[in-house]
């Protein structure tokens, strides 16, 4: 499949390299030239440098013929406008979203979006980290 | 009526001012620390200090009784959540969004965020309404009513000139509701006799253009 990647920050760079190694095709999207470097000198794919609320960057980078559109800048409201854009211009089938701001994850949930919200997945792992101690036991031992 | 601006910024604070002016209730939202403590010592209870597209800020601003979200700060993107959150999760039913870069228009009209306003096309069209370019002029978008209004100049020999506003063969979807002869605006009548160098201001549903020029400005 082709995929479009937003944001070549730890994440977007990452999953990007990723979709390369089992085989995909991807492009990515960053407003900085910097994050480059982040795919290391081997990425087959194209490099867009721009904003991508801007449809032209959008455009260059492929959206309109993309099976999967990854919103991953470090902006939540910008990775929510995108995603829309991308499903409801473009026609993407799977648009996946990056919001840090739980509450904001689950209300775009609502609206159909599939959002990954770090946060919630952090507040998750550590309060069963510690369930588990105290199930354990073990605490004042 | 209870208005929640959120972005207390120059538009801002000048609308709260007016509104409170006018007798209404309003909260302006401020995520700038320096900024908000500027509002804070003008506008007291009424500045609430947070990012306006966190849903807990909204919430205890007051948006789930406001009967206007103003969204108004200097990022288009966040205006569009704003926006968004304020109808679909608040239910409020009027909101009013600023667009600060006209090529992120298409954005809020895709979104659903509207009725907008943008300080650029707004000078732009009274540029073009000052210093014509062209002979058709959008002066102002009814966009939730998908309609245009637009001033047209008469051209000489044009199949308007010399014709009265009742025998205009206008296209369906149009209507010409005034005639500006000599800086003096009229409302039509039918036996207005156009003549060349009247402005005609036309209200449409979009993409008559052609079929106006056609009549008004075509030899």
């Amino acid at each position: 499949m082709f995929v479009v990647v937003v944001g070549c920050g730890r994440v977007g760079a990452q999953v990007a390299r990723r979709l390369v190694d089992d085989g995909h095709d991807v492009n990515v999207i960053d407003r900085n030239a910097e994050a480059l470097q982040r795919l290391g000198g081997d990425f087959p794919g194209e490099f867009v440098q721009g904003p991508a609320l801007e449809t032209t960057v959008l455009e260059a980078a492929g959206v309109e013929r993309a099976d999967a559109f990854v919103a991953a800048t470090n902006g939540d409201n910008t990775n929510l406008v995108i995603a829309q854009v991308a499903r409801d211009r473009y026609q993407v089938d799977c648009v996946i979203v990056r919001v840090l701001d739980p509450a904001r994850a689950a209300l775009y949930e609502q609206k159909g979006l599939v959002t990954v919200c770090p946060t919630r997945t952090a507040i998750d792992s550590m309060s069963d980290a510690l369930r588990v101690f105290a199930a354990s036991g073990a605490e004042g031992a | 009526m209870y208005a929640v601006i959120v972005g207390g910024g120059k538009v801002g604070a000048n609308v709260g001012r007016a509104l409170l002016r006018m007798g209404h209730e309003v909260s302006i939202v401020e995520a700038r620390p320096s900024r908000f403590a500027t509002l804070e010592a003008e506008f007291e209870h009424m500045a609430r200090y947070g990012d306006g597209t966190e849903v807990f800020v909204l919430e205890s601003a007051g948006m789930a009784r406001a009967d206007v979200c103003i969204a108004v700060t200097g990022d288009d993107e966040d205006n569009i959540i704003i926006g968004q959150v304020a109808r679909d999760h608040f239910g409020v039913e009027n909101v009013v969004a600023r667009v600060n870069d006209p090529r992120n228009q298409e954005h809020f009209d895709l979104l659903g965020v509207a009725p907008t306003v943008c300080a650029t096309e707004s000078i732009l069209s009274l540029i073009e309404h000052e210093v014509p370019q062209h002979s058709l002029v959008h002066l102002f978008s009814l966009r939730r009513e998908n309609l245009d209004i637009m001033e047209i100049g008469v051209v000489g020999e044009s199949r308007a000139d010399g014709l009265t506003v009742g025998d205009l063969p206008m296209p369906a979807g149009t209507l010409l509701i005034s005639v500006l002869r000599r800086r003096v605006g009229r409302v039509a009548t039918p036996d207005t006799v156009l003549e060349a160098g009247d402005q005609v201001v036309v209200i449409a549903e979009p993409g008559q253009e052609s079929a106006l020029m056609e009549i008004f400005a075509r030899e």
